[in-house]
């Protein structure tokens, strides 16, 4: 068999006659019938059944695949539809329920396809064909449409990675080619996301969906359209309210910092927006949120910096002084970041007086001995940085204190007073005392 | 909204106590599945509880009630808030300690009621969640205190204003509005509870908006015709149209609540705007839609519903996505309910029958599972054409999760089938299906099974039970896998009734002692529980030769919870099988473990006597029991010495005085001043409970 040109089945799936090579001309015939026949489906959760027939769309597979990246001249207008249609029997399926009830991707094995050997070749043929040098997206676009796109989509939530991985690759070049489904897709997956965070809290390809994203943010034309911001602001931000979210925050996060280095003015809504969404009893989570809030001081203007200033650092005041010693360290290291403690160095004045307490405090409580060497190095930096304001927050640190026991004290009081005022109004409507 | 079934959703939770748990034994045992709601799951608390840190200081509050209430015409109410702040300010400046401030508060009439906004503002505006989850929290404690009025022209619109917070702070503020109609004012005033609702409805956190809706639905009703026009149905139809989904979503919630009270004009606007969200470019919205089509379509005239539900159904149970297919299959019930024969039989049939071939395995999930409602709604005539057809396919379905929804409506459906030819219907069309699914490859199918098979005894009798159903029985009860068997043991009072349990007890027995000494403790756990069942089906005689030995053993088990059950066990048998019974077969062996060396099992005597002296009665506690406790006060280990003492507590009410006088109480002043915190303490608790003192 020459290297690209198709053979004919042995025993053919279809009933074609079985022969050896082909002479060119009558190959696009070949290519079309054998897409043809690559839309019989198998069943792979019998092992015993049509070995031979699995075998030969294997092969026949491969041939495609040889055939569509070597041939010239191979993808003919009518080819497409059947392209197309080929590609769906194979991969549009509704995905199986997964086998370990409910399927935690941090703890389980996933489910592998059983029927991969044949559909790793359907993408893999899929793909060479989106990536051919032949390939008009003018004549493809009648073929791939929203609805094909749409059920591509929901293949993302498949538990095999590999699958996966194909799809990304997919989706990347359908998007890449095919403006007129832009928007679309950006609409989709945004429901994708919307119905994990509200809805479901489960879909296997979140991060590889990040991923692709992350690519077409670069890509945004500037200044961006409401509708990325938006995108921002009301569906990647939620994302980390999700349970799993260490199974895509890598992803998660470098989509934020490309918008920040798109358009820094977006700098305090994210801010904010994570600050709503601080994890209040997932320490694990806030170390991520720790990371991710550094990736963002990283690129931050410092003219951004001082608008989120205070309630940042109002919060990393929490985190230095948890009890939970890798959330303190996380938030500590900041303070070996150079840029970061530029921002503070120039911003003294407002840090210290919120960060003081807090430092001052877990200096001499918190109970692991490396966050205390932390904090009296940050200590350390902060008197040397401002020591005028240093010595008087230490001088009034005990009064300070005093005096929001007091403010606590008297708060309780109020509530105890309004509440007996409740009861005598209750009592009064009832007629118990008279008014 | 529920747009995802609970499918399989038996093992693993939501981390917690589930994780513990074999997957099946849950979906064994009579304990609910939980369902998967919207996000709406236990996680979501867990996200926003804040644990109960020390407050932290706030120095240098900015100053309150700044910027509130901006958007306001400065009326009169904003005057007087104002100087109420300003009057807390200017206190908290001099620094006036706290009687000060309350007695401030504690003045006139009229002073008090200044007093709380300011509170409240502060409050709200506090950095720490808790302090402003817990001031919402007694929302109504301060609109009682502000009176009608002032709730209305101030509170409230500070309230609008301030719906910014956190996603926590907020579901509580959903919730009191719900409940404040007679806080401004009674219906007459109940539209002034809209604006903050709307706003809440339009939230993204699912929870919220839902609570939010929950509220509306609350307050419409208490809205008059006219109000409900005027205020209501307009704001359903803002949040209808609005821009994002949420407010879309919220919307649907709404319509059913308020169109029977509607003018016919407004009728046709409230179905056009439902028509436009369930034909919404949203998914989340056509979901939401979808599930509230039942709701809607009972609350409409009947033409209406033929004419404008009955294809708003077709069309949601055709959708391109899944999730909104089988929510249809739910409103399918409420549909059929509303028409009759000839028309559900042209209108829904067609559709259910495409949703129980669904090519996505949840949409036929959702008609197994929805089976018994569905049977019931479409009455018995289309049941046998076409519904008995649908459910042995989805008893032979490709995907186990069908198959085992199916199984679970097994004696549902054969319990509603009409009586004329019941047992030749379900000999013949359901019981072979039922045959091939007792050697099913999946286990929580089978388990399914099991845990109605034995119903079926009681519908198709006696000679039927043994010679088919019996047989299934046994190969069940020798199942590889113990949710099966356990689940077959459970439901013995059913086959009791119809065959007697002798019929079964040759091959129960192995199968009962399997299950006690199973590897998992839940598995152990499970079996105890049916103890006095068995018992009591079994008899006492075969309860003593074979059981009894099983109930001791578990006494000793390594594993608390079952030593626990253990003792509750006897406690149930001694009800059961009275204190003769117990004096000769039970309390001896429990007291012999009073001398145990290991303190784990002489404690085990303890819990026993407390379970057991009250069903004992007084004789036999104090002859024979009494005794056995107060030697154990001299026990070497502390925790059997505290337990000593909260058993004489227990026990100390069935005793007569004398005991109690000359025996009890002694021992009691010495626990009390035992060396050990914990035993003086219970000692100390047990004297003056036990009046002893």
């Amino acid at each position: 068999m020459s290297p690209g040109g198709l053979q004919l089945p042995p025993v053919s799936l279809g009933g074609s006659p079985r022969s050896t090579d082909v002479p060119s001309s009558e190959q696009p015939e070949l290519f079309l019938k054998k897409l043809q026949q690559c839309c019989v489906i198998f069943d792979f959760m019998d092992t015993l059944s049509d070995l031979k027939m699995k075998e030969y769309k294997r092969s026949t597979l491969n041939e495609l695949v040889d055939y569509i990246t070597i041939s010239r001249g191979c993808l003919t207008e009518q080819t497409y539809p059947e392209v197309v249609r080929m590609v769906s029997c194979n991969i549009f399926r509704t995905l199986p329920p997964s086998d370990s009830n409910e399927f935690d991707p941090e703890e389980d094995e996933p489910t592998l396809e059983a029927s991969w050997p044949h559909l790793q070749l359907v993408y893999e043929f899929f793909i060479r064909f989106l990536e051919s040098q032949e390939f008009q997206p003018s004549i493809a676009k009648k073929y791939i449409d929203q609805k094909f796109v749409l059920q591509l989509l929901e293949l993302f939530d498949s538990e095999d990675p590999r699958e996966r991985d194909y799809l990304k690759t997919v989706l990347h070049r359908i998007y890449g080619k095919f403006l007129g489904l832009r928007a679309f897709i950006r609409k989709q997956i945004n429901n994708i996301f919307l119905r994990f965070v509200y809805e479901t809290e489960h879909f296997n390809g979140v991060a590889e969906l990040l991923e692709i994203l992350g690519s077409i943010i670069n890509g945004f034309a500037l200044p961006l359209k409401a509708e990325h911001k938006q995108f921002l602001v009301k569906v990647l931000i939620p994302l980390h309210t999700v349970r799993s979210l260490s199974l895509f925050h890598a992803q998660l996060a470098y989509c934020i910092v490309q918008f920040l280095e798109k358009d820094p003015s977006l700098t305090e809504p994210v801010i904010r927006g994570l600050m709503k969404f601080w994890p209040k009893t997932c320490s694990q989570k806030e170390v991520m949120f720790l990371g991710e809030l550094e990736e963002i001081l990283d690129v931050i203007e410092p003219s951004q910096f001082v608008k989120i200033q205070e309630p940042l650092f109002k919060q990393i005041a929490k985190c230095v002084s948890s009890p939970h010693f890798q959330v303190a360290e996380r938030a500590l290291y900041y303070w070996n970041n150079e840029y970061i403690m530029s921002l503070i160095e120039e911003n003294s004045n407002v840090i210290l007086p919120i960060m003081f307490s807090s430092l001052y405090r877990i200096s001499k409580e918190h109970w692991n001995p490396a966050i205390v060497a932390l904090v009296y190095n940050v200590l350390k930096a902060f008197m040397e940085m401002n020591s005028t304001m240093f010595d008087e927050l230490t001088a009034t640190y005990k009064s300070d204190r005093q005096r929001e026991k007091k403010k606590e004290k008297e708060r309780e009081e109020l509530w105890k007073k309004l509440e007996d005022l409740e009861l005598k109004r209750g009592l009064r409507r009832d007629g118990i005392i008279p008014t | 909204m529920n747009p995802c079934p609970y499918f399989f959703l038996l093992g693993k939770g939501h981390g917690g106590s589930f994780r513990l748990l074999s997957p099946s034994v849950f979906w064994s045992s009579d304990l609910q599945l939980r369902k998967r709601g919207p996000g709406g799951g236990p996680h979501l608390l867990c996200r926003h509880s804040v644990p109960g840190l020390p407050l932290p200081p706030s120095p240098g509050l900015s100053p309150a009630y700044q910027g509130a209430g901006r958007g306001q015409g400065a009326g009169r109410g904003q005057g007087a808030l104002r100087a109420a702040v300003t009057r807390r300010r200017r206190k908290n400046m001099a620094g006036v300690a706290g009687p000060a401030t309350g007695s401030g508060a504690a003045g006139g009439d009229g002073d008090d009621s200044l007093y709380p906004i300011a509170v409240l503002i502060d409050e709200l505006r506090n950095e720490d969640v808790q302090l402003r989850l817990n001031s919402i929290k007694k929302l109504s404690t301060i609109a009682l205190a502000l009176g009608v009025e002032r709730t209305r022209t101030e509170l409230l619109p500070f309230l609008t204003d301030t719906i910014y917070d956190e996603d926590e702070v907020l579901l509580a503020l959903a919730e009191q509005l719900g409940n404040f109609t007679g806080l401004v004012g009674g219906p007459d005033f109940a539209h002034c509870l809209l604006p903050p609702l709307e706003s809440l409805a339009t939230v993204e956190e699912t929870v919220v908006r839902d609570k939010a809706v929950e509220s509306l639905r609350q307050i419409s009703q208490e809205h008059t015709p006219v109000a409900l026009e005027a205020h209501f149905v307009p704001l359903v139809k803002r949040l209808a149209s609005g821009d994002w989904f949420t407010s879309r979503t919220s919307a649907c919630g709404l319509f059913s609540v308020c169109y029977p009270r509607a003018s016919i004009a407004v009728k046709g606007e409230i179905r056009q705007y439902f028509r436009s969200l369930c034909s919404d470019d949203t998914p989340m919205v056509r979901r939401a839609a979808a599930s509230k089509l039942g709701e809607f379509a009972k609350v409409l005239e009947l033409d209406s519903v033929k004419s404008e539900i009955v294809p708003l159904f077709t069309n949601l149970a055709s959708d391109e996505q899944d999730s909104v297919r089988l929510l249809a299959v739910e409103a399918c019930v409420s549909i059929a309910q509303l028409l009759s024969q000839d028309d559900i039989e042209a209108l829904v049939m067609p559709t259910l029958r495409q949703a129980a071939e669904d090519k996505s395995w949840r949409v036929r999930y959702m008609v197994a599972d929805k089976f018994s409602e569905l049977q019931k709604a479409v009455g018995p005539k289309i049941t046998l054409n076409d519904l008995i057809p649908a459910f042995q396919n989805l008893l032979k379905d490709c995907e186990a999760e069908v198959r085992a929804a199916a199984a679970h409506k097994v004696k549902e459906l054969c319990e509603n089938l009409p009586m004329e030819g019941r047992e030749t219907m379900i000999m013949n069309q359901i019981l072979p299906y039922i045959k091939e699914l007792v050697s099913d490859t999946n286990q929580h199918v089978k388990s399914a099974l099991a845990s109605v098979i034995m119903g079926l005894s009681t519908i198709l009798g006696k000679e039927n039970t043994i010679e088919h159903l019996l047989p299934l029985f046994l190969a069940q009860l020798k199942d590889e896998c113990p949710e099966v068997r356990l689940n077959i043991i459970s439901n013995l009072d059913c086959v009791n009734e119809v065959i007697g349990i002798r019929q079964l007890s040759q091959s129960l027995l192995p199968a009962i002692v399997e299950l006690a000494e199973d590897a998992k403790w839940r598995v152990r756990l499970a079996i105890i529980e049916y103890m006095p069942l068995l018992a009591g089906q079994l008899g006492v005689e075969f309860f003593d030769e074979k059981l009894n030995s099983l109930c001791m053993a578990w006494l000793v088990d390594h594993v608390y919870a079952i030593r626990e059950a253990a003792t509750n066990n006897l406690m149930k048998l001694v009800q059961k099988f009275g204190t003769e019974w117990a004096q000769n077969t039970i309390v001896p062996k429990v007291l012999v473990m009073a001398n145990d060396p290991n303190y784990l099992h002489r404690m085990t005597t303890l819990f026993c006597i407390n379970a057991l002296s009250e069903a004992c009665g007084q004789e036999i506690t104090t002859k024979q029991m009494l005794p056995i406790v107060l030697k154990m006060a001299g026990d070497q280990v502390a925790n059997v010495r505290f337990n000593v003492a909260k058993s004489l507590q227990k026990i100390g009410p069935i005793l007569d005085t004398d005991a109690l006088q000359e025996e009890v109480k002694p021992v009691l002043q010495k626990l009390g001043q035992d060396e050990d915190m914990d035993v003086k303490y219970f000692a100390q608790e047990a004297i003056s409970v036990l009046a002893l003192a």
